[in-house]
């Protein structure tokens, strides 16, 4: 370890420290936790009706698990609810952290310090990073006790899905950055999430292809997905859901929001890995070359 | 040992805008040097080149004998930008303190104290950014460029938003910092100050350096004015010493002389005639 790594670790967390403390002084986390409270709310009072109105409406046939088609179902809808919060909790943590603060001021006093730009952007990078995946691992687990204490149904893969939707946030948290680089923060907030709606789009076409056995729409939705690997590895959180669910039940939930889910594997791991390294690479090199 | 500040042949092009067309500088060790100018001379430009916050497009720039922008050479500055925020969330004590740790200084919470203490703010230390005045902002932002105690300080208009008091408290802040071998690129457009405070001063003016030297090597002399039983007379042309002959001939011709005084062009006539009269 060289001299300078102790500095540029304690810069480092300097910022991190500084960006979360500014969150809460901004009551972003408030903000999250009301809105995350009454979304759990709402969504327990969900469960419990959905699994008690579809036993009693499956009642009598044993060809279709009611209790495993309705968990997978609204849990699956949960995942997608979660993957939006993550992403607008992260979108928030990066909101003009460049451009928009260099307008305004606010960052040139902080450049200045010898601390580098790469560790600044870095830092930046793991604070809304490192808060949105634990968010979306504490709200998918209270989710997931909430599914099981309502309807007594757990997920087939109860760690993989919860692992994918924080990779997920991870990925747009660095999208986010590298947006902020060039833009205000309104265009930053706007255009995030106008990509995190093509990712949606995609995994639509996906479903639509699915349930029509279109193989162009398929591909399109597969190379779209790809391109935007938050999408591929909230499909391969859903795909786990239900990957060992087998017989009519299994084949019913396909026609969901299953349609489009995909495993990803280890090739979708190391792609997000690499995906998330490229984007803050160009963050890194584009924010070095931007004047203040 | 290399000066405190040095710029060889910086030009700065954004666009088709030339902010800067190859100005040459050098702040001395302990030496307290004007940038002057009118708005959009380059003076800011100049200055955020120095402090790495703005890549030149041809020419080299150093602080402390490193190039400007690197870790060295920003470890060795304090900065005060023109257009500057700070947090409002933030108390004095909290702003300094984050700055404290982003510059590795050990000063802890004698320095924030000290620091606040010299601008005037000893009382506003629990006091939030959004709390203060623009003036204590100006001020509070001059303490936050003093921390972890730089040995070159760049202020980019450091009382544009000061009360006669505030400026009075900066000049002597400079004056105190000159004494313990701070070198210090100001900013400004308040002439009377940097007569007062300054070593050399600079002008530039469209990118160029267009005037530099002492303030009393640039002022230069417009004639003697006497003052005598028959009124006030200037005699255009004449210098410090011409007065004794131009004594002994009124005195001669009869006249009572009460007083004889050099006159010299001011800073700011110095300063009006290198911009020709331009404004931004």
């Amino acid at each position: 370890m060289s001299a300078e790594a102790p500095a540029r670790l304690r810069a480092a967390t300097t910022i991190v420290g500084y960006a979360l403390r500014e969150s809460l002084r901004r009551r972003v986390f408030l903000v999250v936790l009301v809105l995350t409270v009454g979304f759990l709310v709402l969504y327990a009072v969900g469960a419990h009706f959905a699994f008690r109105d579809a036993r009693h409406f499956a009642a009598g046939q044993r060809i279709l698990d009611p209790t495993a088609f309705t968990g997978a179902t609204i849990f699956g809808l949960a995942l997608f609810a979660i993957l939006f919060l993550g992403a607008v909790l992260a979108v928030f943590l990066t909101l003009g952290v460049v451009r928009g603060d260099a307008e305004t001021g606010l960052l040139q006093p902080l450049i200045v310090r010898p601390l580098g730009r790469a560790t600044m952007l870095g830092s930046r990078f793991a604070g809304a990073a490192g808060i949105s995946a634990a968010y979306v691992l504490v709200v998918y687990v209270a989710a997931l006790l909430i599914t099981g204490v309502a309807g007594d149904w757990w997920p087939d893969h109860v760690v993989g899905p919860g692992l994918g939707l924080a990779a997920g946030v991870v990925v747009i948290a660095a999208i986010s950055l590298l947006a902020a680089v060039f833009l205000t923060a309104t265009a930053q907030g706007i255009a995030v999430l106008m990509i995190y709606g093509a990712g949606l789009t995609a995994g639509l076409l996906g479903q639509i292809g699915h349930a029509l056995n279109s193989h162009t729409l398929k591909s399109i939705a597969q190379v779209a997905t790809w391109a935007l690997p938050f999408e591929a590895l909230y499909q391969a959180a859903l795909h786990a859901l239900v990957s060992n669910t087998t017989g009519l039940t299994g084949a019913v939930l396909q026609l969901g929001p299953f349609g489009g889910a995909q495993s990803g594997g280890v090739v979708l791991v190391a792609w997000s890995a690499v995906y998330i390294g490229v984007v803050l690479a160009l963050a890194i090199t584009a924010f070095g070359r931007r004047d203040l | 040992m290399a000066p405190a500040l040095v710029a060889r042949e910086v030009a700065k092009r954004y666009g088709e805008t030339e902010a800067l067309r190859g100005v040459s500088l050098e702040v001395g060790r302990g030496e307290l040097v004007g940038l002057l100018g009118p708005n959009g001379a380059g003076k800011s430009t100049l200055t955020k080149v120095a402090c790495g916050l703005v890549r030149p497009s041809s020419g080299t720039a150093e602080v402390d004998g490193h190039p400007a922008g690197s870790e060295p050479a920003r470890a060795a500055l304090g900065y005060l930008a023109e257009l500057f925020r700070f947090p409002g969330w933030m108390t004095a004590d909290e702003l300094l303190s984050l700055h404290q740790r982003l510059s590795g200084s050990q000063g802890e919470r004698a320095e924030r104290r000290e620091l606040l203490e010299l601008v005037g703010l000893a009382e506003a230390t629990q006091t939030r950014v959004e709390a203060m005045s623009k003036g204590m902002q100006q001020r509070l932002g001059i303490a936050q460029a003093l921390v972890g105690a730089p040995r070159v300080l760049l202020l980019d208009e450091p009382t544009s938003a000061l009360d006669p008091v505030g400026r009075r408290i900066v000049r002597e802040l400079l004056g105190g910092l000159r004494e313990r071998g701070v070198s210090v690129l100001l900013n400004s457009h308040l002439l009377s100050e940097v007569e007062l405070v300054c070593d050399r001063v600079t002008i530039i003016d469209g990118g160029r350096v267009v005037a530099e030297g002492r303030p009393d090597e640039l002022e230069r002399p417009r004639g003697v004015e006497v003052e005598t039983d028959g009124g006030t007379r200037v005699y255009e042309g004449a210098g410090r010493d011409d007065v004794p002959a131009i004594v002994a001939e009124l005195v001669a011709s009869g006249q009572r002389v009460y007083g004889a005084r050099v006159l010299a062009s001011t800073l700011e006539e110095v300063y009006l005639e290198a911009v020709g009269g331009r404004t931004g």
